[in-house]
């Protein structure tokens, strides 16, 4: 096992960590705020693909605007699952939303089993994106390069809106005490829908990464990466931004480790070795590596 | 004297059901006889996880799981010896042994039983919807080994050519049996710790309630009979595969709890005839229009409307009048 080889593992691990850190920071949001497990999360990211897949074979239009367009519809899908799906439903039992979210997502799924049946679709970027970079034996395509550059940008973009804006502030404050915030007169509604925006923004991206990437798309492609994202929110702690985001790349990498370091007949175990790792971290550090104390669910 | 009216409601309801069963194993044809004895299984299903989700308040997404390693039990304990050594790669006293129906699916049972033991220990220090997850996690492990056990499972070729002896005979002795025990459960001195549990942990810890045994009872419980429905399920099937036990059955059989009401034995079993008939509507409709996936969307669509208007569910925690003596009520 050469020096390059693990190199080469390693970069894989960090795009694959990119796209779970984008998905987690949603995840990560979303609960902090209202404490929900958003099941659904990861079937926006089927639905960024899927816009993607669209607009850019389908349609045509240039590349900068595809990711554009996606980075909004998703958002706007964001909005329209919390105010569908979870506003009637705020202040019941936790366990209520996640049930809740369950049936969103199952019926995301479906809906897009129903419109664009279960068959997967071939997914090309364009010949500039399919070049391959070869770079001191790690090679990758540049793609590649753009998933992780950008998921860099949007997650520090992300952090200074949440750190330094007015929004942002609301946020924070009505993930800190949500009865509180609302008697400071911040509105509370609106801020919810802000979170569900931002992290199906960046849910939305994710899925058009994910098509760029593995190049075949179906309408449940969002939910394994989603639970794995999920898992990439705990590990990092839920709740905690930065937590998602290392969380992320944790979990990307040592899953391209436990595949490409250990013998191939464990390679089909991937899943039982990220589910293993989840129900391990909750029991052992069920605050993650950054997250606060979590209060007793109910 | 409400005692034995008790029985008598109950001898009356038990002799309405054989007399059903001899009747429409009489008149219906195969495909509907077929439907009913899937009926059946959801009602074991739904009810048992209604003693852990309903009573206990434990949301478990774990119950396909349990449902697998009780059908994969029964189905490689009843395969007949001769394709056994074609098809799988089994120690020497397995690959020998071919057990009536009936033994292999309560071991099956027992098994699946044994594993929520194995895996409620762990994992039951968890609350609320991490308990969930955690569950789903080990549905997901389970399907992951069974897909890639080759030499006892066939990996994701599952198990085909069981034989084929489930019918109403069978299925209809366990949904009595599930659901005496339910109902036994419900109204004796464990079932209050249960629900007292589910309404608040805290004080029904003070009040002298054993938390954690409970709960591993309550989980341990609901696998056992999830156990005997996969056993009963895959000799129904005649085919046993590691997707057929997936997160959408899960949701099922959740959502029958949850629209039945949680705790309501009445409200799973009611549940249970609505959604799997329901399905079965679903199905040639879909095969027919080709419009795949409607059934599952109007469910989901269902669900978020009950838990946003009628978070109780029909039933609530209560069972109807007529089934309640003064001692239970």
């Amino acid at each position: 096992m050469s020096g390059e080889y693990i190199a080469q593992q390693i970069v894989n691990g960090l795009i694959l960590g990119s796209m779970y850190a984008l998905v987690a920071i949603g995840f990560s949001m979303i609960y902090g705020i209202i404490r929900l497990i958003n099941f659904a999360h990861g079937d926006v990211v089927m639905i960024g693909a899927f816009l993607t897949l669209g607009l850019l074979q389908v349609a045509g239009a240039p590349f900068l605007i595809v990711a554009l367009v996606v980075l909004i519809a998703s958002a706007i899908v964001g909005i329209l699952i919390e105010k569908g799906a979870f506003r009637p439903m705020r202040g019941a039992p936790q366990v209520t939303g996640f049930i809740a979210s369950l049936a969103v997502s199952i019926m995301l799924q479906n809906l897009g089993i129903l419109v664009l049946t279960a068959q997967p679709r071939n997914f090309t970027f364009p010949d500039y994106l399919q070049k391959v970079i070869n770079m001191g034996g790690v090679s990758f395509r540049a793609v590649d390069l753009v998933i992780m550059l950008s998921a860099l940008t949007l997650m520090c973009a992300l952090i200074l809106l949440v750190n330094k804006t007015k929004l942002g502030m609301a946020m924070r404050a009505t993930a800190e005490n949500i009865d509180v915030a609302r008697l400071m007169g911040i509105n509370i509604n609106r801020t919810i829908m802000a979170t569900f925006a931002m992290g199906s923004a960046l849910a939305g991206i994710a899925g058009l990464m994910w098509g760029g990437k593995f190049g075949q798309i179906d309408p449940l492609l969002g939910f394994v990466p989603g639970l794995k994202s999920f898992v990439a929110a705990v590990i990092g702690g839920v709740g905690s931004i930065p937590g998602a985001i290392l969380g992320g790349y944790v979990l990307g990498l040592s899953e391209v480790l436990f595949v490409g370091l250990l013998p191939p007949i464990y390679s089909a175990f991937r899943d039982a070795f990220v589910f293993s790792t989840l129900i391990l971290i909750l029991l052992i550090m069920p605050n993650g590596i950054l997250g606060k104390p979590m209060e007793e669910g109910t | 004297m409400n005692q034995s009216r008790n029985r008598l409601v109950f001898l009356a309801l038990i002799l309405l059901g054989i007399g059903f069963v001899a009747l429409v194993r009489s008149t219906v044809n195969e495909y509907i006889l077929s439907i009913i004895n899937f009926v059946g299984i959801y009602i074991i299903l739904a009810v048992s996880l209604n003693i852990t989700n309903g009573f206990t308040g434990l949301f478990s997404l774990g119950h396909p799981g349990f449902m697998a390693i009780g059908g994969y039990v029964t189905a490689i304990l009843t395969f007949p010896v001769s394709r056994k050594s074609m098809f799988l790669e089994l120690p020497q006293w397995l690959a020998n042994l071919e057990m009536p129906f009936f033994p292999a699916s309560i071991i099956g049972g027992v098994c699946a039983a044994m594993m929520a033991l194995v895996v409620g220990l762990p994992v039951l220090r968890l609350r609320g919807h991490y308990l969930a997850v955690a569950t789903l996690g080990f549905l997901i492990i389970v399907q992951v080994l069974i897909t890639n056990w080759d030499s006892v499972t066939r990996g994701p070729l599952g198990l085909n050519g069981l034989p084929a002896i489930t019918n109403l005979w069978y299925v209809y002795p366990w949904v009595v049996v599930t659901v005496y025990v339910a109902w036994k459960i419900k109204f004796s001195s464990y079932g209050r710790s249960m629900l007292s549990i589910r309404e608040d942990d805290m004080a029904a810890q003070c009040l002298g309630v054993n938390l954690f045994r409970t709960r591993v009872a309550a989980l341990v419980i609901g696998a056992f009979f999830a156990g005997i429905a996969g056993g009963l399920w895959a000799h129904l099937v005649t085919a046993i595969t590691p997707t057929s036990f997936s997160l959408i059955l899960a949701f099922y059989i959740v959502v029958m709890v949850v629209v039945g009401g949680a705790g309501s034995i009445s409200g799973a079993f009611i549940a249970a005839i609505i959604f799997s008939v329901l399905t079965e509507i679903f199905r040639p409709l879909e095969e027919n229009l080709d419009v795949y996936g409607i059934g599952e969307i109007f469910t989901a669509a269902i669900l978020i409307l009950i838990l946003i208007y009628r978070p109780q569910g029909l039933f609530g925690s209560r069972e109807p009048g007529f089934l309640l003596t003064r001692d239970t009520q």
